[in-house]
């Protein structure tokens, strides 16, 4: 029997599985966040239930905490990081809180510590789980009901999903980055394109991203509906992992490799559906609208309703309203208010490297606030270490300490009503990063090029001789 | 869980397709620690926008069905999303389909997901457009939702679902009934 990816480690992972009902199926790794857990844990609570293996959970605070010395945004939010700090004390789950040294989002922690590792099944609160995909594991976002049952269980009722393939063929150009691949991806499949499906990455675009930019591929597949999103491991995968204070080391790092070199769909295998796309025809992407699939070619004009298919005109003329375009405008040279570099999609040190780059020896344009938002303290040392965090700071952006920040906009760090941003996180819907707040989603290079021009800009007409990385 | 057998109410259009849970409830109020208490923050930064048709007029007082478009539901995981409908007074949503993680969550709150055709969809929407005081009727044991000239319309359900909402049941007490199986698959 021929296997995809996806079948070879879901089949890994069921438990038992009766007639007409969902599978229970085992999850390796649960991580765990201040927002999404507080009723989970009371609900365990409840039913006087302890987790069953705390070893197999871990936490993080990053949603609703402050990116500068300042306290926390407000009281609820203060007693929501206490009621995570407490509840962690009680069933003996590792948390990295505001305090540790090894803070950060839960989809940058969790690759960085080496808990992510291939073929596993790994879950969490927070949609954007599909991040972890990219190391060839089947991570998926969950609610809070279901939050509980594996804090009690370590296992999830679910039904088997469609699997979804797609192939990015040819190499992407200069000035495009996996961001550029991912939007376009959306772009073609629509918000909800996906949906029932897991996707699985594959073509030579993909095997030549690096681990963060496929990260950042994986990362954004529920844009797309997609509730996983995966790309089998191969050298980069091991290569990144290697040495990772939770992954195997020395012998038993040669083992698992041994195993994980498995985790691959068959040839032959079959996948429900297909889509190919040419890389080799990306360009620099941006959305002009109000949810993930309206994206174009930064070089493009803002369509027109009246040449969308009748069932998307409303939802079109809707999103234009809310952001203030005009069909047919373009968009290069329109000026914006603030950038925002973040967020689980895009705040990873290959990130912070390629935004630097574009604005080592430039300034933030006058009247823009650029904040510039590591994934992790990992990633913040990492990133002075190599002086980037100077680059930031001369040119005038804000280099904040690491956290969600301004992609969900809980924690104080928000745009103003009416205003625009040029943001590198995963969601441009209304009031997203702050309300009344308007997003341009964009590569790390596009929204520097936007902070130095205070326009949206294409970066390639900023590096004519190097282009964009990523 | 409050089961779900049958529900006879007037219903709500929002005619809005890929209405996200940022809409649904936006991330300030997601700073709680309780399932409860989040009615008021619902749709919160469009109801508050003239001619919203959901919230706070005679004509939609009281409705506990809500019709509206493609992809209900997408985005975040928040369970907040439905928690909010529920604590609103909303029982079931018609729309012409669902984001995945929105269904499981809606289906775990005794909220139920009724799926239909986008003509089935649109009559409905007509009728309810029509006459504001229009009431619809769901039967869950026979996937049934009806109108009250007796047109009616079959929609899909998880069997699994459906016995989850009809008994009221919740589906932790479904795991851990193969507590011994999942002790054997970790002594593996």
């Amino acid at each position: 029997m021929k296997r995809t990816l996806f079948d070879k480690i879901w089949d890994a992972h069921v438990v038992a599985e009766e007639a007409g009902r969902p599978a229970v199926l085992y999850v390796d790794l649960h991580l765990v966040h201040e927002v999404t857990s507080p009723q989970a844990f009371a609900g365990l609570a409840a039913r006087g239930l302890p987790v069953r293996r705390p070893e197999r959970t871990v936490a993080t605070m990053d949603h609703s905490i402050p990116t500068t010395k300042l306290v926390v945004v407000d009281d609820a939010a203060r007693a929501q990081l206490r009621r995570l700090a407490d509840n962690c004390a009680k069933h003996s789950i590792t948390l990295y809180d505001t305090e540790s040294h090894q803070q950060g989002i839960v989809h940058v922690i969790g690759p960085e510590l080496g808990l992510t590792q291939p073929g596993m099944t790994i879950v969490c609160g927070d949609s954007h789980t599909s991040t972890h995909g990219a190391f060839g594991a089947l991570a998926f976002g969950i609610g809070t009901s279901e939050v509980e049952h594996v804090l009690a269980s370590q296992c999830l009722l679910q039904r088997k999903p469609k699997t979804l393939e797609v192939r990015f063929e040819g190499e992407l150009p200069a000035g495009a980055s996996a961001k550029d691949l991912v939007l376009a991806m959306i772009a073609e499949l629509g918000v909800g394109g996906a949906t029932g499906h897991v996707i699985e990455y594959t073509g030579p675009a993909i095997r030549a991203l690096d681990m963060e930019g496929r990260m950042t591929v994986c990362n954004m597949s529920i844009e797309a509906g997609a509730r996983a999103g995966m790309i089998a491991p191969d050298e980069t995968t091991f290569a990144w992992l290697a040495g990772r204070p939770h992954a195997p080391q020395g012998a038993a790092f040669a083992k698992a490799v041994a195993g994980w070199c498995e985790l691959h769909t068959d040839d032959g295998a079959q996948f429900d559906r297909t889509l190919v796309i040419d890389a080799s025809q990306l360009a620099p992407m941006i959305t002009f609208g109000t949810n993930p699939g309206m994206g174009i070619p930064i070089t493009s004009a803002v369509p027109s309703p009246d040449d969308a298919e009748p069932a998307q005109r409303n939802a079109l003329a809707k999103a234009l309203r809310y952001m203030g375009l005009q069909p047919g405008e373009p968009l290069l040279g329109r000026p914006i208010d603030v950038v925002f570099i973040g967020s689980c999609t895009n705040a990873r040190l290959t990130d912070m490297r390629v935004a630097a780059n574009v604005m080592r020896g430039n300034k933030v344009a006058a009247g823009v606030r650029v904040l510039v938002v590591p994934g992790s303290k990992d990633v913040k040392r990492a990133a002075e270490a190599e002086g980037l965090d100077q680059v930031f700071r001369d040119a005038g952006a804000e280099w904040r300490d690491p956290g969600c920040s301004m992609c969900i906009a809980m924690n104080g760090d928000a745009i103003e009503p009416g205003q625009y941003a040029v943001s590198t996180s995963n969601r441009n819907f209304e009031g997203r990063q702050g309300r009344g707040g308007r997003t341009f989603l964009a590569s790390p290079a596009t929204a520097a090029a936007a902070a130095i021009t205070g326009r949206i800009t294409d970066v390639r007409t900023l590096m004519p001789t190097t282009g964009g990385e990523r | 869980m409050t089961p779900f057998k049958t529900l006879t109410s007037r219903a709500v259009v929002l005619a809005a397709d890929d209405v996200d849970t940022d809409q649904i409830i936006p991330a300030r109020f997601l700073k709680g620690t309780a399932k409860t208490g989040l009615a008021a923050h619902l749709f919160a930064d469009w109801r508050t926008q003239p001619g919203f048709p959901l919230l706070g007029t005679p004509d939609t007082s009281g409705a506990q069905i809500l019709i509206t478009g493609i992809n209900f539901g997408c985005g975040s995981s928040r369970e907040h999303a439905p928690w909010a409908l529920v604590d609103y007074g909303f029982r079931a949503i018609i729309a012409r389909s669902f984001a995945d993680i929105f269904k499981e969550n809606a289906t775990k709150n005794g909220l139920l997901p009724i799926a239909l055709p986008a003509a089935a969809c649109s009559q409905i929407e007509r009728v309810v457009n029509a006459q504001a005081s229009t009431q619809l009727h769901v039967d869950l044991a026979s996937e049934r939702v009806s109108l009250p000239d007796g047109t009616s319309f079959t929609f899909p359900i998880d069997p699994f679902a459906k016995h989850c909402l009809l008994g009221g049941l919740d589906e932790l007490g479904y795991i851990l009934a193969f507590s011994e199986r999942i002790t054997a698959y970790e002594q593996r």
